[in-house]
This record gives structure tokens, sequence and C-alpha cells, in this order.
């Protein structure tokens, strides 16, 4: 399978978006609202650490007995009258997807929200194949219209401005009367609102994810603030649930304990407007609901994750929180990772699923000040699992001449604390006294990277050693 | 080999199992059935007046709207009052909920209908299995008495909920689900409902109506 991905152009894609104006413009909405209303959310429930802790152990406990939960998930699934698919790539989720499709003769499918669907691509596979895929979250429609990927994980259209969302609303909607005002964000909304309701009501199937999928019931869980999942799904003939396999949790108290901490990390609310639980198709007596529910389980890479550190990654919930307080996401926004999934939890899925020769860079694109880590909801060590692709890369040779070599000095000298020592006094010497005057330098050998952008603050002539050393022999005394 | 074999193959192969482990089927098996609680906040252990409060209090922070009655036979009045009150034309939509049924809808002007939602209606009624006091969210179960498709098409959607079937904490809500429905047995869909819809994809600012309901009016009926 070919993957569609920049990835390997990571660093000309950074270079690309901290120069687009519109793009830097629209990424201070991200700095500014999400990191406080977590913080809010999560100050206002005592038990909030508690939860974390919680939600991490049972994903934790999930996934050591991840084939006996899926068994009875299939089980509870098919006694409900519904479909169970494994697809162990994307391309076979794509044909199993295209084939229900068929059976059911659609024209039209509508599109929850899903980063599955992206990952597999099943959009591209529809169109080519005569089915018209219409996303539905006002986010992926957007994006939609303009052929891009989502480039947040739950606010894809975070790197838009209203006026280029106006543009491509006047660009596509020429049934619409040219003179109309779309000045206000509220009337972008409410035209998408309207076009999109008859997109709803014409659906032959509807395509959704998971948030989670419960094995006590067979149920499977999406959670929105639009309503537009539920649309989705409750209205065509054939409801298809695209989930991959690590959504599963046990029982429907585990998912609430889960559930207390997703909202509350992702955008700051205590729960997100539409919480959803769909089991099967449509009962004997039911007045609307779909007739047929399949469920299309994608492995795609995950299972081999299993046994392995990176199986950490496997809690992820995909609340976005890692990418709102990420500094690097903050700078270069979510384009740049050149694949499906940005920030933290994309530089350590990202290698797993497509290869770490391709999303090498992604990894590296990290400062490692660990604030990922400290907002995750199921904790997982996000800069630990970075650091672990690092290493594979080396291990690999995958890692540039340039940075082996500047390494194997470091490494040469970090054996020898005396010769350490040594030399970064000397350095620091020699730099505290050339930058004393200014107190930074605009330009300085071997660290262009850094000075092209910004100035390098001037040592004030003592190492960091020789400092702790004095302050530690100062507090003792 | 099936995919669905090979699946399972290289979960058991990366996990280092068979999947015939006696102790591990225990385990799981157990949790199914004992399905622990985990923590569950203190904000929701209140009960009576205190609980009904902090309901309200919850479901006005999430953007809802929230009126009080004595008896059930005062929601007709209630309702017919919120959708004048708004500007809304005087017309309604339900399933056949029996408790909405027993309500004296022709003391008011409302022009009823019956059934699933189209994609038409602008105002529905429909009557919650439970609330949840913690988040201030009503619990919806589909059937025909409440089809699934008034809680999310129509413009403006009014849910009534008996002040006895407002819990803590959703622990408590699933308790009485197994209890109606059984088991590990669920209704085709339960919606958990916080507010009405919303959308903060543009910009990020916060916009109501996305595609849900515009309006979210929830009717406590304390008898």
């Amino acid at each position: 399978m070919t993957v569609h991905t920049t990835s390997p152009q990571f660093k000309a894609n950074a270079a690309q978006a901290l120069a687009d104006v519109q793009l830097q413009k629209a990424l201070g909405n991200v700095k500014q609202g999400f990191i406080d209303k977590r913080q809010k959310a999560a100050e206002k429930l005592p038990e909030f650490e508690a939860l974390r802790d919680s939600a991490r152990d049972i994903k934790n406990h999930t996934l050591a007995h991840l084939d006996l939960y899926l068994e009875a998930y299939e089980d509870k699934v098919k006694a409900s009258g519904g479909h169970v698919h494994f697809a162990r790539t994307a391309e076979e989720a794509r044909s199993i997807i295209l084939g229900i499709c068929r059976d059911a003769g659609a024209r039209t499918v509508t599109k929850g929200k899903s980063m599955i669907s992206e990952e597999i691509g099943i959009n591209h596979h529809l169109e080519a194949h005569g089915v018209v895929p219409v996303e539905t979250d006002l986010g992926e429609y957007i994006i939609q219209l303009r052929n891009e990927m989502p480039s947040h994980i739950i606010a894809p259209a975070v790197h838009l401005n209203a006026t280029q969302v106006e543009q491509d609303f006047r660009r596509v909607h020429t049934h619409l009367d040219a003179k109309r005002d779309l000045s206000e964000p509220v009337q972008l909304l409410t035209e998408a609102r309207t076009v999109l309701r008859e997109r709803f009501l014409a659906a032959d199937v509807g395509i959704t994810g998971a948030n989670f999928l419960v094995a006590e019931t067979g149920t499977s869980i999406i959670v929105t603030n639009e309503g537009n999942g539920d649309l989705t799904q409750i209205l065509p003939k054939t409801h298809i649930v695209l989930a991959s396999i690590e959504k599963l949790v046990p029982t429907l108290e585990d998912v609430s304990q889960i559930l207390r901490v997703l909202a509350r990390s992702a955008t700051g609310q205590e729960m997100s407007v539409y919480t959803t639980f769909s089991t099967g198709p449509r009962r004997p007596g039911d007045a609307d609901g779909p007739e047929n529910y399949h469920v299309v389980l994608l492995d795609n890479g995950r299972s081999s994750m299993l046994g392995t550190s990176f199986e950490e990654m496997l809690r992820c919930i995909r609340c976005g929180a890692c990418m709102n307080h990420c500094p690097v996401y903050h700078a270069v926004g979510g384009h740049a990772y050149g694949w499906v999934y940005p920030g933290p939890m994309g530089a350590v899925l990202t290698p797993s699923l497509i290869g770490v020769d391709k999303a090498g860079h992604l990894p590296n694109a990290s400062t490692f000040c660990g604030r990922c880590e400290s907002v995750c909801p199921v904790r997982i060590p996000l800069p630990k699992l970075m650091r672990h692709w690092r290493e594979r890369e080396f291990e690999r040779h995958l890692t540039p001449a340039t940075i082996r070599s500047g390494l194997r000095t470091w490494g040469f000298f970090a054996k020898r604390p005396a010769l350490y020592r040594l030399a970064t006094r000397a350095a620091m010497g020699v730099l505290g006294l050339a930058g004393r005057t200014k107190g930074r330098f605009a330009w300085l050998p071997l660290a262009k990277g850094w000075t092209k952008y910004r100035d390098f603050p001037a040592p004030q002539g003592e190492t960091f050693q020789a400092r702790w050393r004095r302050e530690r022999s100062r507090r003792s005394a | 080999m099936s995919a669905r074999d090979d699946v399972f193959a290289n979960i058991r192969r990366s996990l280092g199992v068979k999947g015939s482990e006696t102790i591990r089927r225990q385990m799981v098996a157990e949790r199914l059935e004992r399905a622990p609680k985990g923590v569950v906040p203190a904000r929701g252990q209140v009960s009576g007046e205190e609980r009904i409060a902090l309901f309200k209090l919850q479901a006005e922070a999430a953007l809802a709207t929230v009126t009080e009655v004595a008896s059930a036979a005062e929601v007709p009045q209630s309702i017919a009052l919120f959708l004048r009150n708004h500007n809304l034309p005087a017309t309604l939509r339900m399933g056949d909920d029996p408790r909405l049924e027993k309500m004296p809808w022709d003391e008011t002007t409302l022009e009823m209908s019956h059934g699933p939602s189209e994609g038409r209606d602008l105002n529905a009624v429909s009557h919650a299995f439970g609330a949840v006091a913690e988040s201030g969210t009503v619990v919806m179960v589909s059937g025909h008495e409440n089809p699934s498709t008034l809680n999310f098409l129509p413009d403006n959607h009014i849910v009534v909920v008996s002040a006895k079937d407002i819990a803590g904490d959703y622990e408590s809500v699933w308790n009485r689900v197994r209890f109606a429905f059984g088991k590990s047995t669920m209704p085709r869909t339960v919606n958990w409902i916080t507010g009405p819809s919303r959308s903060g994809d543009i910009e990020q600012t916060l916009l109501l109506g996305a595609h849900g309901p515009r309006r979210l009016h929830i009717v406590v009926v304390r008898d």
C-alpha cells in the first residue's frame, strides 16, 4: 500500500509553516483557548488526577487482555444483530467498506468525524468507485472542500481563518445567492447546517468512527458536540462503524471513568454535548435507526505494538491535549507533520504505522519540555517514547552523518567527566567573555540553525555544574 | 488464514499468550460480570433537593435551560409558555411515550404531531429515561416511545425528566438501564445529552446549533 505522506519533508514543511501568515494567525487560537479551558476543568474536579490513573489502568488492563475482550465484544455485536469485520490493513478495510456500500446500493455516504477513516484514506477510495463521501463535522466538511487533511485530531480546520472558510463556501455553494452576507462565523455555520441537512436526509450509508467499544454489551460509542455523528448513524439504512482494535474497554463503568477525563482534556467541557451508545441495528417496533449495523475492526500495525514499549501509545483516547500544549505544534501546526496524526501523539504513533524511515523527523521535532505527558489523560510517557524512536533511528543508521558525529563527540566527553568539565568551563568562559556587552549572539559558528531565527543568549561565564556545586555547598554550609 | 484469525494470532503472539489461559479468562469474565465502578466524584453524591439543584446548575452551565413543574399535568402549559416566550411556532412533535401521552395537551393551543422526525420539525418533546446531576446530562433511550431522530433533527428539543429519575452519577443510571433491559443488554441507542448542539470549528469560537438542536430545554417534573 502507498501511504501519502510528506513526513519525510518535515523540515521543509516546518519552514513553510513558520512563514505562513494566515496559519500563524490561526495557530494563535490554539495557544489561547485550549490550555486555559483544560486547566479550569481539571481544577474544578478534585478527583481529576485519580480519574487519570483510573483511565490509564483500565486501558492497560484491556490491552493486556485484548484478545479476550475482542472475542467478548464480537459475540455481543453478533447477538444484537450486527456484523463484525476484521481488517489487517488499510487496504482490507477499504474494500470491506466499499463492499458494504455496494451491497446497500449507496450513491452518497455521510461521514462522522473519524481519524481512522483518514488513516485508511477511505474518501478517495469511495470516490474512485463512484460513491460520494460527505464529511459532516463542520471542520471536516471545510477541509474536504479544500481537499486538505485535518491539521488537528479534534479541531480539523484549526489552521484556517473565517475569511478562508467564507471563500470556500462561496466557491462551492454556487446555488446560493452570491450577494449573501457571510461575514459572521454564525452565518457560515448556518449555511453549512442547511447544506448538510439535505445530505444527511439523502445518504444511503453513514460511516462513523468510535471513541470506544464496550466488550460487555457490544456497544460502539461516539462523542461529538455538533450532533453530526448521530445524524450520520440514525438516518441512513446502513451504519458502518470504523474503529481500530485498541478502542476496546471492558464495561460501561470503565468507559464512564474515561469519559470523565476525555472532554475535560480535549475542550475543557465537563462532558461533550452528545455521547452516544449504539448497540446493533434498529429493533422491532423502533421508529427510526439503521436497519444494518456493521463494525470494521482495523489492526493496521497495532497488534505488533503490543508487548513493546510502544504498547503505551495504544492507550491514547485522541483528546488532542498533547498537541494543544505542544510548543512545536503551536509553531508549525498539524500539516507540517505530513500525515494523519500530528503533535506529540503523532510523533510517536506515525513511525509505528508508516515506518521510522519515513517519519523519523517527527520524534526529533520535540524540545522534550514534557508538557504533553503532564496533560495526557491516560498518562502516556510521550517524551520517553519519542526518545525510543530516536534510539531506533540511530541504531538503524537513519540519523544523518553530521548528527551522528556530533553525538559521538558529545559521547566522548560525556563519558570523561573531568574532561567534560574542563571543556565546558573553557567554552562557557570564552562565550561569556565574547557576549558580555550585548548578552546575546545574533550569529554563532555551528549554531546557524538556532541563530537564523533568534538570538542565542550569552552564557554568564559559569557552567551549570559549577554553579550547582557552588549552590549546594552554600546551602549545606 | 482469515483476517480475523490473523489479527487474533498476532495479538496473542505480541502479548505472549495462547488465549486459553484459565487465569486470564477468569479475570476477564469476572470484570465483565462485576463491572467495578472505579473513582466516582463526590460532587454527585448528594440527594433530594440538593441533587436537583446540582442537576439544574450543571445543565445550565452546559447552556441548556431548565424549568421545574409540580406535576406532569403542568408540563403542556409550561412547554407552550416556553415556545411563546421564544417566539417559536406552537407546534410540537413527539413519539408515543405513555407518560407524555397522558398529559393534557388539549389544554394548550399546541398543534401536536406524532412519530419520528423527518428533518423539518421545529420543535419536539421527548421523555428522558433519566438524568445525571454530576454533569447536567439527560439520558435518552431509543424506541417508538421516544424516537432518536427527535433528539437531533428539530431546532428546539424539549426533554421532560422526572425528578426521581435524576441520579447523582452515570454509574447509577447504568444500574437502572441493566434493571430495565437486562444485564449486558442495551437498548439500541442510549444518548447522553449535555446542552444544545455546538461547534468551535471556526476560529475556536463557540457557536450553538451546529447540526443538532439550537436549544435544549429541560422540564423537571417534581411529583
